[in-house]
């Protein structure tokens, strides 16, 4: 099956003559049509502007410096401003982190969906905001026809991010960018919306590009995963064998930091939480992977006797 | 960054230059403003001898503009001086101590804001005649409005603080905590606005000697000046331009000052929160 | 909606009532006279006699809180009093001015918005241009110089130089009157709003729900259009309410110097020959076309930000 999106060797940052400064830099990994990807990591990572710069929503002066984007075959990169535009919303949707703020104060929020079906299938005010209320209906929102009338600020959190999910989805794109979707939510809602986007996604068939720095997150929905530390994807894999092998240490450590019930009396007694800091894995792997290096250098000499790569 | 540099740099010159204008007019010009009256010098044109040319009565339009520049700067810093000790007073104390007399600021508040500026100094001015101190007190009266909101919105958000609650268990006076623990967070703000207020300030005098009801000729003010310059404006425009064009440059400087204050702590205040 | 607009209208009654009672107390204590300031005119000493007299038609010499219940059962007939100065009511008085102050104020409003407010945006949108910094560098001109220099000048080359128009007076309503004194009122509230338009704009590019916007696919001017610009007019509206404000008190002085016959020259006189009913009654108007003006932004500003009415 050919890749629905591939990045090969994706490098972000600011461009300079003399020489760019890189943020994201390497990154290959590729969607199926209709795959959920994971891709995790702590903050700084990077994973939100690999996000951003596939819709080309990087805010100067940051900027794709290198690498291919390759969406449904065609490179994005190489697209006009106005081509980017047309997939925009329409094959390619993303929702952001804080449903609050990324939602216009004062609009309804019928209004905001109706814009998708405006814009992009040329449908009348008159009859959008019809259409607006059944998609409110899919994300589960009760009583659409009286809350498409409702401001962002009368809604709650979860309420807002279905919304969100609403535009997103109006106009069936072929891939969803999810950018911490449930991170600013109450914990007791977080499932709910995930398995949402879930449920919504898996019946029309849409890939998600899933960004969290949750693994628990990740592991419910994605069938594969890439790792971020420092810009650079450090693993991908299959989601079953990150958890049940991690290469990488720095999988193993977000892994051993994982709270788990029954852990802390293992057969091996009791144990604390695993922090980074104090793995100590062998030296040949650690070099391969140099920017994960410092923070291990400071615990294992090892690494620091035997210098950089 | 270069930007709000460089605008601190060019208004502190601008202040600079009027403040040094005002207090070494005596070295300046050897000319007394307001007795060295020639009627035979009278309405000429800029030139060496008179650098600003001579206003109707032959009386040198710059030896009268530096001295314009004494009173303008005194009213300025010392009615802003004025609206700030009211304006912090009744602000920190009305957020401080709750109640009726926060009720009764607030009121007092609103109906200043719904009048006028100029036409409330208008008002105090009839009453109390023209003259310095007069004005003085009038326009020490009427700007302290906004500095008396700010500085009642900033102690409701620093009453809680933990630094309040230890000053009050040890048992310092109200007005103790007031000027020792809420004050000094407010500066910030309140020098923005003040060093704005001067400008203002500066503005309502010329305007208020302009209508005759401040300071009143013969002695040097910028504003009534203009009143003179306004009569022969059609032989002598040169006695319009040249004291608008000194109230422009001080207001200009103190209202740059302003801005450049305020955007010089504003990303500080900033990253002090975070 | 109109329950809000209800309770703001009713909002205004007590500072009103505040603002009058306020008015007449700083009155009452003036320590001139009218009576005197007319015999000191030029002559010699006042003469006592003749003082008593004319304060005792007035009905000055009424103690004092006779002549405040005189004052409050007055206004709430709508009736100021009678002008010292011309013997006719203050109501009158004023009415006769008032238009033509209403015709320079909002003219000098229109002329600030019309111009100040795109001046603005391209400010804001079109950061290099010389449009943008020429706008930027005039805007802090235009609110540090004294309004009625500027009129000065405007007034020598235009009327004096060039002989274009009119150098002061009303004209009987000709229009080419009003342009001189509207280009000098309306500077200030002019640069104001282009640097509150401007700052407004580029904060709310900075928003989160602009970037949402772009990234449904909208054009630039689209997310202007449909995003942004509800969103600063917001900013707009209540700075045009607080610049009427002082513009009220800068007419006074402009309405001054071109000779422009509105009530801000009528109180200008009056203050000077102490006519004190005429005074108080034209700072209340002003006062009450203030807050009558406040009120009507609060109620637009309502209308565009539903957040407000639940307070």
């Amino acid at each position: 099956m050919t890749p629905l999106l591939e990045l090969k060797g994706l490098h972000v940052g600011i461009p300079s003559r003399r020489g760019n400064m890189d943020i994201v830099r390497d990154v290959s990994f590729s969607i199926l049509p209709g795959e959920a990807f994971g891709l995790v990591g702590e903050s700084g990572s990077g994973k939100s502007l690999t996000a951003l710069s596939l819709i080309r929503l990087l805010k100067k002066p940051l900027s794709v410096t290198g690498g291919e984007i390759l969406f449904k075959d065609d490179d994005l990169r190489a697209l006009s401003d106005r081509a980017m535009r047309g997939l925009r919303g329409d094959r390619i949707a993303m929702i952001f982190q804080e449903p609050m703020t990324a939602l216009n104060p004062l609009k309804t929020v019928g209004r905001q969906i109706a814009e998708m079906f405006v814009l992009h299938q040329g449908k009348s005010w008159a009859e959008a905001s019809e259409l607006a209320i059944s998609a409110l209906a899919e994300v589960q929102v009760p009583a659409p026809e009286e809350r498409v009338r409702a401001y962002p600020f009368q809604m709650s959190g979860s309420m807002r991010q279905r919304v969100m999910i609403a535009i997103a989805l109006a106009c069936d794109p072929d891939l969803l960018i999810a950018d911490e979707p449930t991170t600013a939510l109450d914990v007791t809602v977080q499932d709910e919306v995930l398995k949402l986007i879930a449920e919504l996604c898996r019946a029309r068939g849409t890939a998600v590009l899933l960004i969290s720095h949750d693994l628990g997150v990740i592991a419910n929905m994605c069938q594969r995963v890439g790792v971020m530390y420092s810009g650079r994807l450090v693993e991908e894999r299959d989601t079953y064998d990150v958890f049940a092998d991690p290469q990488h240490p720095y999988t193993r450590g977000l892994l051993g930091a994982l709270p788990r019930l029954g852990s802390r009396h293992g057969a091996a007694g009791r144990q604390r939480l695993v922090d980074i800091d104090s793995l100590i894995t062998d030296r040949d792997s650690l070099l391969q992977e140099f920017c994960f290096e410092p923070r291990h250098a400071i615990r294992d000499p090892r690494v620091r006797a035997g210098g950089a790569a | 960054m270069r930007g709000f540099n460089f605008n601190l740099w060019m208004d502190g010159f601008l202040c600079l230059v009027v403040c040094s204008g005002a207090l070494f007019a005596p070295l300046l010009t050897s000319l007394d403003p307001v007795f060295d009256a020639n009627l035979m010098n009278a309405e000429l044109p800029p030139s060496a001898e008179f650098w600003f040319g001579t206003d109707e009565q032959g009386r040198d339009i710059f030896t009268r503009a530096l001295y314009g520049a004494q009173i303008s700067l005194t009213v300025g810093i010392v009615s802003q001086v004025i609206n700030s000790v009211i304006g912090l007073a009744l602000g920190i104390s009305a957020a401080y101590w709750s109640g009726w007399w926060d009720d009764l600021v607030n009121g007092l508040t609103n109906v200043m804001l719904a009048i006028p500026s100029l036409i409330f100094a208008l008002a105090i001015m009839a009453i109390l005649g023209p003259g310095l101190p007069s004005l003085l007190i009038a326009l020490g009266l009427t700007n302290w409005s906004w500095t008396c909101r700010i500085a009642r919105s900033s102690t409701l958000s620093l009453k809680g603080q933990g630094y309040v609650q230890v000053a009050q268990t040890l048992g310092y006076s109200d007005i103790r905590i007031m000027v020792t623990q809420l004050l000094p967070n407010m500066v910030g703000p309140i020098l923005v606005i003040s060093t704005l207020g001067i400008g203002a300030a500066v503005l309502a005098e010329a305007a208020l000697s302009f209508l005759g009801l401040g300071i009143r000729p013969p002695f040097p003010s910028w504003g009534s000046m203009l009143t003179n310059a306004r009569e022969l404006i059609a032989i002598a425009p040169w006695a319009t331009v040249f004291p608008g064009l000194a109230i422009f440059i001080t207001v200009l400087g103190f209202n740059l000052l302003g801005d450049g204050l305020r955007d010089y702590l504003d990303p500080h205040m900033r990253t002090r929160e975070q | 909606m109109l329950r809000f607009t209800i309770r703001r209208i009713l909002q205004m009654i007590p500072t009103i009532l505040a603002v009058a009672l306020l008015v007449f107390v700083i009155f009452s204590i003036i320590p001139g006279s009218f009576a005197s300031s007319l015999m000191s005119d030029g002559r010699g000493g006042a003469d006592a006699d003749m003082i008593a007299r004319i304060n005792a038609e007035l009905g000055l010499d009424q103690p004092v809180h006779v002549r405040l219940f005189t004052y409050i059962s007055g206004l709430l007939q709508f009736d100021l009093g009678t002008s010292f100065r011309f013997r006719e009511p203050v109501t009158e008085v004023i009415g006769a001015r008032i238009w033509a102050s209403l015709k320079l104020s909002i003219a000098a409003m229109v002329f600030a918005i019309v111009i100040g407010v795109p001046l603005g945006f391209i400010a804001a949108l079109l950061p290099g241009s010389i449009l943008g910094t020429i706008t930027m560098m005039f805007a802090v001109s235009g609110l540090s110089m004294p309004q009625f220099w500027l009129g000065l000048l405007l007034m020598y080359l235009f009327a004096l130089q060039l002989g274009w128009l009119p150098s002061f007076g009303y004209g009987g309503g000709d229009l080419r009157y009003l342009i001189l004194p509207v280009i000098t009122l309306g500077v200030t509230p002019l640069a104001l709003l282009a640097r509150t338009t401007r700052a407004g704009v580029l904060e709310i590019m900075n928003e989160d729900f602009i970037r949402t916007a772009h990234s449904k696919g909208m054009t630039n001017a689209r997310v202007i259009r449909w995003h942004l610009l509800r969103n600063v007019m917001v900013l707009v509206v209540t700075t045009i309410g607080l610049q009427f404000g002082s513009m009220m008190g800068q007419a006074v002085v402009i309405e001054k110097l071109f000779a422009w016959p509105g009530i801000g020259l009528l109180l200008v006189d009056s203050v000077a020959i102490r006519d004190i009913p005429v005074v108080q009654g034209t700072i209340l108007v002003i006062v009450v076309w203030f807050l009558v003006i406040n009120t009507f932004v609060d109620i637009i500003y309502a209308a565009i930000d539903p957040r407000i009415k639940q307070t």
